[in-house]
């Protein structure tokens, strides 16, 4: 298989990156890890006239914690650089967890997490877990630079608001009070596989109650959504099996799941129950795993 | 940048430079050259193979700045500069490695089109952690695919190193 012509920029700095992408317009795309862009262009899906390459953008390669901010990832890191950072190990297993979850070793290792964002698959597993932690991104263009929550980043299947001329730079996961969190993704393989549905909770629990809940779901509606019904009605009840089953009913009430080569919207519908049920008794029971 | 000629059809021409198995190699590539056709058709290294070329089957796996990654999925100019292993280089002597006579005593080698990407990932493994469990080799091994379905003397294969790794060998060869 082999990819049609381009052109190929790779900008020693973000203003440049920026400036090549406005002056190529809708003809260019950015390449950053490539796993998705590429394989797309070998099926003729996709043929940018021009490929902006980020790989000189050193800077974005980072994963820091920056005090009174919170844990700031660069979007060039890859997914196996969640998975080996010692701060999320730390901080956030969950997030690590999910970013060793997906696909194989070897596209782990180029595969970025910006790339993983930007593309906007409604069944990506970096979204839900990073949504339920609140995280927000930072997007800069020619006109400035602008952060937002991640949740609102996405419009649709494979739609964002990033302009032409934007790229994302990174993705910051604030400090908070939040006791736990965990996703679960369920696949059809332990590998390799894109999920079925991908629950994400967070959860904030003070001596038996829970005082907030975030639950985000992946695969489950044309975007990663927010279980926001289920949300409101956990918050400020005490733990209990029954509560916590309520919630996953809830929950799937809210999605929109479609019925497509993986399962149907019913079977979706009915695993979101289950695994939302679960997600919360892992975060509340084991912290952030 | 590396440096940029424009055909007279105005397709542009990029000379890279990359280190395979230990000797520099500079060509002249296309945008569009994927790194396994400079590596099988440049190179003449054709152990590395060409599966289903959408980064799923692994056997086109390639160490990267020693991370195994697939070559069909990265653009020849993008590994400009960088370090590459592959099968050809998995042998430090003309003697066998470890990992590939292995592979040959467990019969994990069966039509042996994966057997390249496979040693690749195995040996990545092994560098990093000596003494993987299996689940943590069943995970190294996920992205490469055996279509003969040979897998369980694969992964006893890599576990047989392990056992017979000691671990004054490891300390000494870091």
């Amino acid at each position: 298989m082999y990819l049609p012509d381009f052109d190929y920029y790779a900008p020693d700095s973000l203003a440049e990156t920026c400036e090549a992408l406005e002056r190529f317009g809708a003809k260019a795309k950015v390449l950053s890890g490539g796993t998705d862009i590429i394989a797309k262009m070998k099926s003729g899906l996709l043929s940018p006239g021009v490929l902006i390459s980020l790989k000189k953008l050193e800077d974005l390669k980072k994963i820091d914690y920056v005090s009174g901010k919170g844990v700031v990832i660069g979007a060039l890191s890859t997914h196996n650089d969640l998975v080996n950072s010692k701060i999320l190990n730390d901080k956030y297993l969950s997030v690590s967890e999910a970013a060793h979850n997906m696909a194989s070793n070897q596209i782990r290792n180029i595969g970025t997490v910006g790339g993983n964002l930007c593309n906007a698959v409604p069944s990506a597993d970096l979204p839900p877990i990073l949504i339920a932690l609140g995280a927000t991104i930072k997007l800069v263009g020619t006109k400035g630079e602008r952060v937002m929550l991640l949740e609102d980043l996405f419009t649709g299947p494979m739609k964002t608001v990033i302009a032409e001329n934007e790229i994302l730079t990174e993705i910051v996961i604030p400090d908070q009070l939040s006791t736990g969190s965990n996703y679960i993704k369920f696949g059809l393989r332990r590998s390799g596989a894109l999920a079925v549905v991908g629950i994400a909770v967070a959860v904030t629990v003070n001596g038996g109650t829970i005082t907030e809940a975030k639950i985000a779901i992946g695969a489950a509606a044309p975007t990663p959504i927010r279980a926001r019904e289920a949300e409101k009605f956990l918050q400020g009840k005490t733990i209990s099996d029954d509560l916590l089953a309520e919630a996953g009913v809830i929950a799937s009430g809210e999605s929109k799941p479609i019925s497509d080569i993986r399962g149907s919207a019913e079977y979706r519908r009915d695993l979101i129950r289950v695994l939302t049920r679960r997600a919360l008794h892992k975060a509340i029971n084991e912290g952030h795993v | 940048m590396s440096q940029v000629i424009t055909d007279k059809h105005g397709i542009q021409h990029y000379m890279i430079t990359i280190n395979v198995n230990g000797d520099d190699y500079t060509r002249v590539v296309k945008a569009n050259t994927l790194l396994v056709n400079v590596l099988r058709d440049e190179l003449d290294l054709t152990g590395t193979k060409k599966g289903c070329e959408l980064g799923d089957c692994g056997s086109c796996t390639i160490l990267l700045e020693n991370k195994p990654v697939d070559s069909c999925m990265i653009l020849a100019i993008e590994a400009d500069g960088k370090k590459i292993t592959t099968i050809e280089g998995i042998a430090e002597s003309s003697e066998l490695d470890k990992v590939q006579e292995a592979f040959i005593n467990n019969g994990a080698i069966q039509c042996g089109y994966c057997t390249p990407g496979m040693i690749i990932s195995a040996k990545a493994l092994l560098t990093r952690n000596p003494h993987p469990n299996e689940k943590e080799v069943r995970e190294a091994i996920a992205g490469n695919l055996c279509r003969c379905t040979g897998f369980v003397n694969i992964v006893k294969a890599v576990l047989k190193v392990s056992e017979e790794t000691n671990d004054k060998e490891v300390i000494s060869n870091e």
